[in-house]
């Protein structure tokens, strides 16, 4: 039998994605990937993967996993969430994000409410065994291709596993890694900011924009002082790039995401900043932010410096130490309280 | 100095590349005058103008296959849209500056498109439930139904870019007897394959989607099939020629394209 995970509950969202689908953009097909890449990223690397690999991106809720493989390894990052193993005698292990757990045939691995975060990621060691379509496994759904089936999970799923079996060894924690939504925006002007008064330029970068209900794996609409156009609001298609805030004729900007058309027709103020893009798609209805103005140079540098400390995320692995907060001790407090509390399990920490 | 780059006006980027150009042809206008657009710190854009017309066009796909005939390190994608070139690119590579220097002397060298497109035939019934917008082109136009579909049939059309949906083409372009704007209400449901125009522009809906342009029929033809080697047909250079077929040959055809059996091959044209 093929080792799988059963989808018991499939969460209110949830698709697979990995960084995107990269160079078919100009046939009108879009990237998609990971809203939040750094939790992504994170995930994968707590498991021992590519930071790359597809995994599991979940929103407001997320699913419930039957493990039908000898034993699986998965790690959760995004957000303030954690998740439960559940054995089917009965025993209940809490993991918070960002730590690695194993979970062996017959377990339940449990996650709740998305929180504090648009999206969560869930990754399994060694990765889902599905077929990537044209190079990505991300999902589209609006275009009905990758990931499984093209569509967000549905109960009754089984998502093939590469693995069957991982070796039991010490878990490990990331500490340090900074999934904080986005308070400040950094971008860059252009390349229609031509179209734009000087007075809508000024007021987009000194004031604050409220993120409306309008919010998708698509783009963000924000709410705020009104853009005003110089020039009309119909420009000649032209491409978009991740982050392109465009601003229709409501005179209120758009910034697009991971599904975002490859092109549009609508001028493009400003471009967000590549390492800003995870913080945003972290974003929630409701929260504010405020755009502020960079140069390329700037932008480009804070690139290298952010890439260079993902590279270096493996080596920042920590263990779960066994004497630190004992998880099965928490795990059984838990079982008896219902509650967990760290400093009981741990004292002197 | 040429590139000034590092000042703290991002427009420097493309303000200097003018000057290049001055430099090069300092007793005449450039020929090809182009701006760099910054799009963020992944992306550049070359744009060539602000309107759809073809000359512009073609200098766009002559500078997409200039950079990749040369290959420049770091540049991840390219979109060739209408009037520019979107260059995805990976800034731990390469920087905005040394992109821009690299791509320059391309865009001088870069004449018309010496493409070879593909011109694909496709087959397309018209009016009736395929093509609900018919009667009222014909109307507004004051043409027959029947001279709409020849009108619309006796042109080659060139696939300027992709965009919008995977696969859509925007085509260009059609007659001037045709030309309409969007419909005023869009669509929210408008069925794959439907064959559409808006101004002198045409399409083919790739996908289901939501669609504001006039319907004026179908085509069997799957412009995107994720099943297919090559998920998408139509590459930006190709010709597409519609040739007109009854309801019941498109049902037959339909079928055949939902089973995946409907191969359609183009013949090969000079640009």
């Amino acid at each position: 039998m093929r080792p799988v995970l059963q989808v018991v509950q499939p969460g209110l969202s949830t698709t697979i994605q990995d960084l995107g689908r990269i160079g078919s953009q100009r046939l009108g097909i879009p990237v998609s990937g990971a809203l939040d890449a750094t939790a992504l990223r994170g995930a994968n690397v707590l498991v021992g993967n590519p930071q790359g690999t597809g995994a599991l991106e979940m929103a407001v809720l997320g699913p419930q996993l039957l493990v039908e493989a000898d034993s699986v390894r998965v790690a959760l990052a995004g957000g303030a969430g954690r998740l439960v193993v559940e054995s089917e005698d009965g025993r209940r292990r809490e993991v918070p994000a960002l730590t690695s757990v194993r979970a062996v045939r017959g377990d339940t691995i449990k996650i709740g409410a998305v929180a504090g975060s648009a999206v969560a990621y869930l990754a399994v060691e060694g990765g889902f065994d599905i077929a990537p379509f044209l190079g990505s496994v991300s999902t589209y759904v609006r275009g009905g291709f990758g990931g499984l089936d093209g569509r967000a999970l549905a109960a009754g799923d089984a998502l093939p596993l590469r693995l069957g079996e991982v070796e039991a060894r010490g878990e490990v924690q990331l500490r340090n890694l900074d999934l904080a939504p986005a308070v400040t925006v950094r971008v860059v002007l252009g390349p229609q900011d031509d179209y734009f008064t000087a007075d809508a330029i000024e007021a987009f970068l000194s004031s604050e924009y409220v993120l409306t209900r309008d919010a998708d794996r698509m783009g963000l609409r924000f709410e705020g002082a009104l853009l005003a156009h110089s020039k009309g609001y119909n420009i000649v298609s032209d491409g978009i790039a991740p982050g392109s805030i465009q601003v229709p004729g409501s005179g209120q900007p758009i910034v697009l995401l991971a599904d975002r058309q490859t092109t549009g027709g609508y001028p493009k103020i400003a471009t967000v900043i590549s390492i800003d893009l995870p913080a945003l798609g972290r974003l929630t209805p409701g929260a504010k932010v405020r755009f502020e103005g960079v140069t390329i140079d700037v932008a480009q540098a804070a690139r290298r410096e952010f890439e260079a400390m993902m590279a270096g995320l493996p080596g920042r692995l920590e263990a779960v130490r066994p004497d630190g907060p004992d998880l099965d001790r928490l795990y059984d407090s838990n079982l008896i309280s219902g509650v967990t509390d760290a400093s009981a399990a741990c004292p002197g920490a | 100095m040429l590139w000034p780059l590092t000042a703290h006006d991002n427009r420097c980027l493309y303000g200097v590349i003018d000057g290049f150009f001055a430099l090069i042809h300092p007793m005449m206008q450039p020929p090809l005058k182009a701006r760099f657009l910054p799009a963020g710190d992944t992306a550049l854009v070359v744009e060539f103008g602000d309107t759809a017309e073809r000359a512009l066009n073609d200098r766009v796909l002559a500078l997409a296959d200039a950079i990749t005939a040369v290959g420049i390190d770091g540049v991840v994608e390219m979109v060739p849209t209408f009037r520019s070139l979107m260059i995805h690119y990976d800034p731990s590579r390469i920087g905005a500056q040394a992109l821009a220097r690299a791509v320059s002397p391309l865009i001088g060298k870069a004449g018309a498109s010496s493409r070879h497109g593909r011109l694909w035939r496709l087959p397309a019934v018209y009016g009736g439930e395929f093509g609900p917008d018919l009667p009222e082109v014909a109307e507004r136009t004051g043409f027959s139904e029947e001279a709409v579909v020849q009108l619309h049939t006796g042109v080659d059309y060139h696939v300027y870019t992709l965009g919008f949906l995977p696969g859509y083409p925007y085509m260009g372009d059609g007659p001037e007897e045709l030309a309409l704007p969007r419909r005023e209400t869009p669509r929210i449901r408008v069925p794959m394959g439907s064959v559409c125009i808006a101004f002198r522009q045409a399409g083919v809906y790739s996908l289901e989607s939501p669609g504001g342009w006039h319907l004026l029929g179908r085509t069997p033809v799957r412009l995107f099939d994720p099943r297919r080697e090559n998920a998408v047909l139509l590459a930006p250079g190709d010709k597409v020629r519609f040739e007109p077929i009854a309801a019941d040959a498109f049902r037959q055809l339909e079928a055949r394209a939902a089973s995946g059996e409907l191969e359609v091959k183009p013949a090969e044209v000079s640009a």
